[in-house]
């Protein structure tokens, strides 16, 4: 790939970005075919953090391949969790207790506003702004401290188990969640001063990277990404599982299609993450916190698919069993790889510099991509 | 449209295809020559339109290899599972990523991932897997790495 830089016969250029970008995020490699300072072809060169986690599973039980798929969308951990635990629970149509489908929904949207807001902060260290990074993860710390003190880690949480999740909450948990909603209700609008009214950003976003919702359909995209153009695409709406069909919430759906609308979608989605916190943290019903289940789980013969919203869409975990241990084949179906794939459409005719604002809303994490 | 209706819809369109029972969805198997024109009329026919394909991959079941396409309709809300069974040797299907064109990637990563070669795919090349890779393909039950080879 490395000798493809340079001139080619047509007279572009062709330049690496990655993969030691700052602005990819991660281990991204891009070739950029440039005509001046217009993108003619982005190819995407993956796999520099492949560790063929599918593979893996394959020699691993149902019990022990959830701690591995943690590490895949490391930003949305316990939604990556939940969504293997509930495929293994489909196969053995395992009951979840009540209380533990609450503490689930909890915290599948906290670590959803811990999501968005690192994305809020590192976007915008993107485009040059440096201080909403250091506001977005005073909130997002909070949330971690959370984490910590019920599952005992901060990033790969491993916390969701097949029959419901590992511990009982932390006599704390309810407290602090309450705290930080206060919290958040007090700062959030620090982030709408500080970027989303700012004549600069808005400029740098509005009307680029515009995607239409057939583009965004055709390439599988989901989340944000598809929302931003119009497209209903959420999972907790669409397929509601454990009690999303138990809170109101609503549907962030913007039809501008361009950064700038990606971007309002997941501002919006964290006030609507607050609202489903706010009406299950004073419900949280007594009981177990696990389905008694088997210490050796076997699915039967067949097929099982589940899918979940994460922060970047929609997860699919597609599990082949022959009736063992392990699974025969697995197949994790990542919101992020649809997403990159549409990014040669969309940076295709503009700018080098709009580039990296509108890979910024697609909110890669390559980890993700590359499974 | 129910299951049922889907099944003499697609009986029609492709007399070869024969039904697999369980599962959560209607699972459809047809032959790989025949694939790519299926997979033509599910996009485009009106009562059909399966815009939206959420997952596509494959199985190795030493005998032979599965290709399984995931497809749902946004407009009329139903999903069915497509498979086809390819020879372990030489494995060829159609390529559809001018049909859904998120196939583009997912089939390159097959094709690096299990070796299955797809026809007319305008950009058949690696995609996850370092340049210069030789040997066999990962996600094959057969593949051996002497040194890195993951089992627990």
């Amino acid at each position: 790939m490395f000798e493809e830089i340079g001139t080619n016969a047509e007279g572009d250029m062709m330049i690496n970005m990655g993969p030691q970008h700052p602005a990819t995020h991660g281990v991204l490699h891009l070739v950029i075919t440039l005509n001046g300072e217009t993108i003619k072809k982005v190819d995407p060169h993956l796999g520099y953090i492949h560790r063929s986690i599918e593979k893996m599973c394959e020699s691993l039980t149902y019990r022990q391949f959830i701690y591995v798929t943690s590490r895949m969308d490391y930003l949305s951990a316990h939604i990556n969790n939940h969504a293997c635990a509930m495929c293994v629970e489909k196969g053995m149509q395992i009951e979840v207790p009540g209380r533990a489908q609450y503490i689930r929904v909890i915290m599948d949207e906290l670590t959803r506003i811990a999501s968005h807001e690192l994305w809020w902060g590192a976007m915008s260290m993107d485009l040059g702004a440096f201080t909403p990074f250091f506001h977005s993860f005073r909130e997002r710390e909070t949330i971690n401290d959370i984490m910590e003190e019920t599952c005992g880690a901060r990033l790969t949480m491993n916390y969701m188990v097949p029959g419901g999740v590992m511990n009982d909450i932390h006599p704390n948990f309810q407290r602090r969640v309450k705290e930080f909603i206060q919290l958040y209700k007090r700062k959030i609008h620090e982030y709408d001063e500080l970027i989303t009214g700012n004549v600069i950003f808005q400029n740098r976003m509005k009307g680029v990277g515009v995607l239409t919702a057939e583009q965004v359909i055709s390439y599988g995209c989901t989340g944000p990404v598809a929302r931003g153009s119009g497209v209903s695409c959420d999972v907790r709406k669409w397929w509601p599982y454990e009690v999303y069909d138990k809170v109101e919430f609503n549907e962030v759906i913007e039809t501008g299609g361009d950064s700038f609308a990606r971007y309002l979608i997941r501002m919006k989605e964290m006030d609507q993450s607050i609202r489903i916190i706010e009406q299950l943290i004073d419900n949280i019903p007594d009981g177990d916190f696990q389905a008694k289940t088997k210490a050796v789980l076997k699915l039967p013969k067949g097929e099982f698919y589940s899918k979940v919203e994460t922060a970047r869409g929609e997860l699919g975990v597609y599990i082949v069993s022959e009736g063992g241990t392990t699974p025969y084949r697995i197949k994790f179906r990542s919101p992020g790889f649809s997403n990159l794939s549409i990014l040669h459409d969309m940076a295709k005719g503009g700018k080098i510099g709009d580039l990296i604002a509108s890979m910024g809303t697609l909110d890669l994490v390559i980890p993700d991509i590359d499974r | 449209m129910t299951n049922e209706e889907l099944k003499s819809r697609i009986t029609a369109l492709n007399p070869g295809a024969t039904y697999e029972e369980g599962g959560e969805w209607l699972n459809v198997v047809v032959s790989p020559d025949s694939w790519a024109s299926l997979a033509a009329s599910l996009r485009n026919e009106k009562d059909l339109d399966f815009n939206y394909m959420f997952c596509l991959t494959c199985v190795d079941w030493k005998t032979h290899l599965t290709m399984v396409y995931h497809l749902f309709s946004f407009t009329h809300k139903h999903t069915i599972v497509v498979k086809a069974k390819l020879d372990t040797k030489q494995p060829v299907i159609g390529t559809v990523c001018d049909i859904w064109r998120t196939a583009e990637f997912l089939e390159r990563e097959v094709y690096e991932m299990f070796g299955v070669h797809f026809d007319k795919h305008p950009d058949l090349r690696l995609l996850i897997l370092p340049d210069g890779w030789e040997g066999k393909n990962p996600l094959r039950k057969d593949f051996e790495d002497p040194i890195n080879m993951i089992r627990l």
